[in-house]
C-alpha cells in the first residue's frame, strides 16, 4: 500500500504498540539547550537515573547567550542557567557546543550544519521550532521539559499517531518572493490553528525547487500553523546538502544511506487525512501587522478593517491587535515606519538569508533613526559570511554584526525592542511582548527586512530589486 | 505528580482565543532552573502594568475569582512555544483544570505530565461558561472519573479524554517509571535499529 513519509518514519520507530495506549517511539536524536533542560536533568538526579544514550544527544547554548562582548554574561540568572547546562552536559557525558565553541549556534541551525539532522530520523528538542529539521524528511517535533526528561532516561516517547496533512504549494514563486512568504501566506490563509493535532508534509512544485535552507524556513514555522511537525520528502537536494558534513555517514556508507533516505519519500498515490493547496504565483511578500503570525497581509495591501471579518470574536481580536500594534484599520502596509530591524533567528539566519539581505543593502545606508542588527545563526555561519565579506557590507551600511544566538527573536538576552517601538524581524513570532514588553513585531523575509532598514518603512522588495538592477 | 479527579471551584473566565505561552509565562521568567515558583509570574504582562501595579481590569486580579482552580478560555489555548514553564505557572498559581474548545499540541501534552486536566468543550459550551462566569462567580464541579463538568445551576457538560491520559491523571503516574517496564522492547529495538555510521 502506498504510504506517505510520515507513516513510513512513524512505523519504523515503534518500540511497542498496544491497543488503548499511545505508541512508544524511539528517538534518534535529542537536541538540548539551556532553557528547557535544567529541570529535566535535576529530575534525573533526584530519581537516581542516568542518560540512556548520551551518544544520541547534542547540546548547545543559544536562547540566553549574549551576542556582544562575549564571554561576559551580565545577567546572573542567565549565567547560572548557562553554567548549569555546562555542568549537566559534563556530568551526564553529553556533547556540548559551549559558548565560544566553533560548533555553537542556534540549535536548529547547527543540527543541519553538522550533519546530525538526517532523513528518516526522529528528532526532538525542548523547543517548538524543532520542526525545522523536518526539511530533511525527518520527523522532528518540540517537546516539554517532562518529555525531555523522559527521552534522556529512556530514549523513547509515548506518542499518539496524529492525522496527516498535505499542504501542496503549486506553481512557481515570483522574483523577490521567498520561502518565508510561502509559510506566512499559508498561515495567513488558513490560520494559526490549521495544523493543530496534525503532522504536515509540504509538497508541490514550489517546494521541490527550494534549497535546503529555504525548506528549513518553511518547516520551522509549521508550529506557527499549529502543526505538531512539518516535513518535506527527501530528494537529491537533501542528499547533496548532507554529503560531507561531520556527522553524515562516512563515504563508504553514504550511498547506502542516501538510497535509504530517498526511499522514504512519500509514495506515488499515497493519501493524507487533509489536503490543502495554494498557488505560489499568487503569493507576494508578506508583512504581519498583528499579534499572531496569521495576521499578515501582502506588502501591496493594507491593514484589514473590521468589515473584512465576519465573526464578532475576529473583529474583537483585530481591535485588540491593532491597539497593541498602534496601527489603524485600512492603513497601507508600506506606510508603517519601523525603528528596529532584526535579521536572525532559527527561521532566517542562515548564510543564504544573510547573502540575500546583504545584496539588498550593499552600498546603501540604514535609514536615520533605525537600529539594525544581524545575528548569524551559528558561529560557523558567521565565519562563512565573514569569509565572503558580508560582515563588511552590513557594517558599512550601519548594521551591527553580532555573535550567534536566538537573540531578539525572543529577547531572553539583552537584545530587546523597547516598548512601543516597531521591529521588522525575520523571526517567527509576533506575539505581544515577544521581543520585549510592549514591543511591536512585524514578521518579514530577510529581503523585506533589509529593504525596510534602508527605507525606514516597509517597501515592496519586488520593485525594490528591479529598480536596483 | 498529584493525582486529580474531582475539582470543585468557581471558574476564571479568560475570554480570549489564541492565548499563547509567551503570555502565560513571559520569557524573562524562563531563566530560573527550578520547576516551582512560577505562579507569581503567570500572565505577568496582562496582570501588571509597566510599573508593576496590578491591572484591575484583568480577570485574575478581580477579587471574586480568588482561589479559583478552573480556568476557562477560548480556542487554541497554549499555542506557541513549548515551554513547560507555562503549565508550571498555571499549576503553581492554583489552577488544576483548563477548559477551552481546543488546545495547542505541546501545551496539551505538557498538562498531562503535570497533573493539570485540559478539558475540551465545544465553542458554544465554552462561550456559555465564559458568559456565566463573567456575569457572576460561577461554580462548577469537574469529575474526571465520570468525564463531566456539573455547574451549580445543574447544567452538565460531558467531555472526552484519551483513556490512557485519563488513567495517568487519576493515578498521578510517573511516566518514566512506566516506560522502564519496556526495557526489553527498547533494547530489542536498539539491536535492529537502522544506523549509518
Amino acid at each position: 500500500m502506498a504510504k506517505n513519509i510520515i507513516e513510513k518514519i512513524w512505523d519504523s520507530h515503534i518500540v511497542h504498540q498496544e491497543a488503548g495506549k499511545p505508541d512508544l517511539l524511539y528517538i534518534d536524536l535529542h537536541l538540548i539547550h539551556e532553557v528547557t533542560s535544567p529541570q529535566a536533568f535535576e529530575g534525573l538526579r533526584l530519581a537516581g537515573r542516568k542518560v540512556r544514550r548520551p551518544d544520541l544527544c547534542f547540546a548547545t547554548m543559544d536562547h540566553n547567550v549574549p551576542t556582544k562582548n562575549l564571554p561576559i554574561i551580565n545577567d546572573p540568572i542567565a549565567k547560572k542557567q548557562i553554567m548549569t547546562l555546562a555542568e549537566n552536559a559534563k556530568e551526564f557525558g553529553i556533547q556540548l557546543a559551549d559558548m565560544g565553541h566553533p560548533d555553537q549556534g542556534i540549535v536548529h541551525v547547527i543540527g543541519p550544519e553538522l550533519g546530525l539532522t538526517q532523513p528518516g530520523k526522529t528528532i526532538v528538542c525542548g523547543d517548538s521550532h524543532t520542526s525545522t529539521h523536518g526539511a530533511f524528511g525527518a520527523l522532528a517535533f518540540g517537546i516539554g521539559t517532562s518529555e525531555v526528561e523522559h527521552v534522556l532516561s529512556t530514549q523513547t516517547l509515548w506518542q499518539t499517531k496524529p492525522p496527516t496533512m498535505e499542504i501542496r504549494v503549486n506553481g512557481k514563486l515570483g522574483v523577490g518572493v521567498s520561502a518565508k512568504d510561502i509559510i506566512l501566506a499559508i498561515i495567513a490563509k488558513w490560520g494559526i490553528g490549521v495544523g493543530t493535532g496534525h503532522i504536515v508534509e509540504y509538497t508541490g512544485e514550489a517546494i521541490r525547487s527550494l534549497t535546503m535552507e529555504e525548506r528549513m524556513t518553511i518547516c520551522n514555522m509549521s508550529i506557527e500553523a499549529g502543526a505538531k511537525a512539518g516535513l518535506i520528502s527527501p530528494d537529491q537536494t537533501t542528499v547533496d546538502f548532507i554529503r560531507g558534513r561531520r556527522f553524515a555517514p562516512k563515504s563508504e556508507n553514504f550511498e547506502t544511506a542516501a538510497n535509504y533516505w530517498l526511499s522514504l519519500a512519500s509514495d506515488e498515490g499515497c493519501s493524507y487525512d487533509v489536503v490543502l493547496e495554494i498557488d505560489a504565483s499568487e503569493i507576494e511578500p508578506i508583512v504581519t501587522w498583528g499579534t499572531n503570525p496569521s495576521m499578515g497581509s501582502g506588502v501591496s495591501k493594507t491593514v484589514p478593517s473590521a468589515a473584512d471579518f465576519e465573526s464578532e470574536s475576529d473583529k474583537a481580536a483585530l481591535q485588540k491587535a491593532l491597539s497593541y500594534m498602534g496601527l489603524k484599520e485600512g492603513q497601507p502596509i508600506s506606510s508603517i515606519e519601523i525603528q528596529h530591524v532584526f535579521i536572525g533567528s532559527c527561521t532566517n539566519s542562515r548564510l543564504s538569508d544573510l547573502r540575500t539581505a546583504a545584496s539588498i543593502i550593499e552600498g546603501k545606508k540604514v535609514a536615520p533613526g533605525v537600529k539594525a542588527i544581524v545575528v548569524p545563526g551559528s558561529y560557523s555561519t558567521k565565519a562563512a559570511a565573514e569569509k565572503e565579506g558580508l560582515d563588511k557590507i552590513f557594517l558599512e551600511a550601519g548594521f551591527e554584526w553580532r555573535e550567534s544566538g536566538c537573540s531578539a527573536c525572543l529577547g531572553m538576552n539583552e537584545d530587546i525592542v523597547p516598548s512601543g517601538e516597531r521591529c521588522a524581524s525575520t523571526s517567527n513570532r509576533n506575539f505581544e511582548g515577544r521581543q520585549g514588553a510592549g514591543a511591536r513585531t512585524h514578521l518579514v523575509s530577510p529581503a523585506m527586512a533589509a529593504a525596510a532598514a534602508i527605507e525606514g518603512h516597509f517597501v515592496d522588495v519586488r520593485n525594490y530589486a528591479t529598480q536596483e538592477v | 505528580m498529584e493525582p486529580i479527579n474531582i475539582v470543585n471551584s468557581i471558574i476564571t473566565p479568560l475570554d480570549r482565543k489564541n492565548v499563547d505561552t509567551d503570555q502565560i509565562i513571559s520569557k524573562e521568567f524562563l531563566k530560573r532552573i527550578e520547576r516551582t515558583g512560577f505562579g507569581r509570574y503567570l500572565f505577568h504582562h496582562w496582570r501588571f502594568d509597566e510599573d508593576g501595579k496590578p491591572n484591575a481590569d484583568f480577570v485574575l486580579n478581580k477579587p471574586e475569582y480568588k482561589g479559583s482552580q478552573i480556568l476557562v478560555a477560548q480556542d487554541n489555548f497554549g499555542c506557541g512555544s513549548s515551554r513547560e514553564h507555562a503549565p508550571w505557572a498555571i499549576l503553581d498559581y492554583g489552577f488544576r483544570v483548563v477548559i477551552a474548545p481546543s488546545f495547542a499540541d505541546i501545551f496539551h501534552n505538557n498538562c498531562f505530565k503535570n497533573g493539570i486536566l485540559p478539558i475540551k468543550l465545544s465553542e458554544t459550551e465554552c462561550d456559555e461558561l465564559l458568559a456565566k462566569g463573567l456575569q457572576t462567580p460561577y461554580n462548577v464541579e469537574v469529575d474526571l472519573e465520570s468525564q463531566t463538568v456539573t455547574a451549580s445551576d445543574g447544567k452538565v457538560y460531558r467531555f472526552n479524554i484519551d483513556p490512557y491520559y485519563k488513567q495517568m491523571l487519576l493515578n498521578g503516574w510517573d511516566e518514566i517509571s512506566l516506560t522502564f517496564q519496556y526495557e526489553y522492547q527498547i533494547k530489542a529495538y536498539e539491536e535492529k535499529r537502522i544506523v549509518f555510521q
